[in-house]
């Protein structure tokens, strides 16, 4: 089939990026950023606490992780649910044993199904962030504006009512989104998400009220991506997350710039007991790498803040 | 539709005239990292999809943005530290967006080629002269922005119709990265009877094929570099190979890949007979010294003669 004539016009070939949603800027020409205390490496551990539907819409497309087989996929169903039940005790024990602090990104319906965990939870007293209402819920561009507005207003009331916190961060399902998505969390009161996953620092994100600033929730080193998609063992895993961590943290004492490393957690996924030797294990080396800052997702938002003296606009 | 592609002589791999490198070297090697720019919002091709979930897909948008933000410096303090320069797979947009990526490799004496406009532009549905009017964009834009004459394509994210190397050799293009047929220069031929040649650029070691594709560990990776290293240096001892590491910065320069990848780029780079040099450097040499032997007047597609059924 021939391509049209405007196949060859390109409206948005100019200097920076081909959207007006934030600016162009290497990494390298940061300002340098000090976490506190010295720190070299922020450690954002972002743990999913998640509800996969069984009747998935899967539209358009299925959530990563979702139902896969034909209507009932019991299967996919009660293995996410596990992390529910047991992989999330499992992995907890797992981040205290070695004093590292976790985020937990859950998707609000958790509030009405399953209130005993999100108490469990709440006691903690760590910092809890919206994954939308659950992971079929997905913000995509085909979705309608008025219908993306109510899902969002509705997940953080839901889960504002029910934690009693002030739920400044957000993780789309699939880290997803439509264009009018970064507008209407700031509208509803986030100040920043992990979707945006080009960079290894928080950089400031406009929308059409107040900016978000966007904390890059690492795709490549996501449990899911490399057990799940791609297939790598734990042990693999392991010796990937510990690389990452060598390596960010080598960078940081050369080029005396703070570094970020985010890791997802699914308890679904790295609960399995024959897993869950493999998280310890890299628990245990990032928790006794000197240098290391494990902090809520906001802690990490707000040193990079103060340090780097990026406002708002 | 072709049944044969038809551009290059049959020719097995231990029956050829031997080639010699620069210096006695075995292996030419070559990294060519793609220094790419993917829309966010591009023009819809009617045969192929630009990105898998609606637009705007965040997370393939942001996966190639990492490679611009972050990737390629990493990439370049690693090949500086090994004596190699790159020989760029250029999406020459890029140019315009992000002119301070272009100069940091000017400053390194990298070589720029043309990888079209965008690589979210595919040659797909275009007619000839759309593809001729892309393809001289692309050379003008090297040439207006880094001073270089462009000698070889890769065609935008492996987007070809039956004209590609006909258009790219006219346009005044010596060499092409489209061919994966051999471990060795080859000469292609072209309907104008210009010498062109293929330059081995190995779709097997393209990070993206192996992470993506193949879904390999990082430090599997790394060996398979080695291996591949290892069998080329050896039977480069009887006639000159290629080897060709094709990167991309959002993908080998992420932090749980890039030591296992250095760590076989100083392999590589620690033999004695290796020729550590640039696609175009290699295309040059070769057509200097092989081509017309290799090419034995069999330069330009086979013409049908007046009266021939065809």
């Amino acid at each position: 089939m021939p391509v049209e004539a405007s196949y060859l016009e390109y409206a948005y070939r100019r200097y920076g990026m081909d959207h007006s949603r934030y600016a162009w800027s290497m990494l390298t020409d940061r300002v340098p950023i000090a976490w506190p205390d010295g720190a070299r490496l922020a450690v954002w551990i972002n743990v999913p606490v998640q509800f996969f539907p069984l009747n998935q819409r899967g539209t358009p497309f299925a959530p990563p992780g979702g139902m896969v087989t034909p209507y009932p996929d019991l299967r996919h169903y009660t293995l996410r649910d596990y992390g529910n039940r047991v992989g999330i005790p499992r992995c907890l024990a797992a981040l205290d044993r070695f004093g590292l602090t976790p985020t937990f990104s859950i998707n609000a319906v958790i509030c009405e199904l399953y209130p005993r965990l999100l108490e469990r939870l709440c006691v903690r007293g760590d910092e809890i962030l919206c994954q939308s209402w659950h992971m079929d819920s997905l913000h995509h561009g085909e979705l309608g504006k008025a219908e993306e507005a109510e899902i969002v207003a509705r997940s953080l009331e839901q889960l504002r009512a029910a934690t009693d916190q002030a739920i400044l961060g957000w993780v789309s399902p699939g880290r997803s989104q439509s264009s009018n998505t970064p507008d209407l969390l700031a509208e509803n009161g986030v100040q920043y998400m992990g979707d945006w996953i080009n960079d290894e620092l928080p950089y400031l994100f406009h929308t059409d009220s107040q900016d978000l600033v966007a904390l890059p929730l690492s795709l490549e080193l996501d449990d899911q991506f490399v057990i799940g998609a791609n297939l790598h063992s734990e042990w693999e895993y392991a010796d990937q997350i510990k690389d990452a961590c060598d390596f960010l943290l080598a960078e940081a004492r050369e080029s005396e710039c703070g570094r970020l490393l985010a890791l997802t957690i699914h308890p679904w996924l790295m609960g399995q007991p024959h897993r869950i030797a493999a998280l310890e294990s890299v628990l245990e080396y990032i928790a006794n790498q000197p240098g290391v800052w494990s902090a809520s997702s906001y802690d990490i938002v707000q040193a990079w803040r103060n340090a780097s003296g990026e406002k708002p606009g | 539709m072709l049944e044969s592609l038809g551009r290059y002589e049959y020719s097995l791999y231990d029956e050829r005239e031997s080639i010699s490198w620069p210096g006695g070297a075995r292996v030419a090697l070559w990294v060519a990292p793609n220094i790419e720019f993917y829309e966010l919002t591009p023009e819809p091709n009617p045969s192929r999809r630009a990105w898998p979930r609606p637009t705007p897909d965040v997370q393939g948008y942001a996966t190639r943005d990492y490679g611009n933000r972050v990737g390629h410096m990493r990439m370049m303090r690693l090949l500086d530290e090994y004596g190699v320069r790159g020989s760029i797979s250029l999406s020459t947009a890029l140019c315009e967006h992000h002119p301070e990526i272009i100069e940091l490799c000017l400053e390194r004496d990298w070589e720029f080629f043309s990888h079209g406009i965008y690589n979210t532009r595919y040659t797909y549905g275009m007619d000839e002269a759309q593809e001729c009017e892309m393809i001289e964009d692309s050379i003008e834009t090297i040439r207006r922005h880094t001073g270089q004459d462009c000698a070889g394509y890769l065609a935008p994210a492996l987007t070809h119709t039956e004209q590609t190397l006909d258009v790219f050799a006219e346009a005044g293009g010596i060499y092409t990265c489209d061919l994966f047929h051999d471990d060795q220069p080859t000469p292609i031929q072209v309907r104008s009877g210009k010498p062109f040649v293929s330059i081995p650029y190995s779709l097997e070691l393209n990070d993206t094929i192996v992470y993506v594709v193949n879904k390999i560990e990082p430090r599997r990776y790394g060996s398979m570099i080695k291996q591949a290293f290892d069998r080329l240096y050896m039977e480069g001892e009887t006639s000159g190979t290629v080897m060709c590491v094709p990167l991309h910065a959002y993908q080998v320069s992420h932090p749980h890949r890039i030591a296992a990848f250095e760590e076989a780029l100083r392999y590589v780079t620690s033999h004695k007979d290796v020729w550590v040099t640039t696609g175009r450097e290699i295309a040059e040499y070769y057509m200097a010294h092989y081509y017309e032997r290799d090419a034995g007047g069999r330069q330009g597609l086979p013409r049908e003669e007046p009266g021939h059924a065809s």
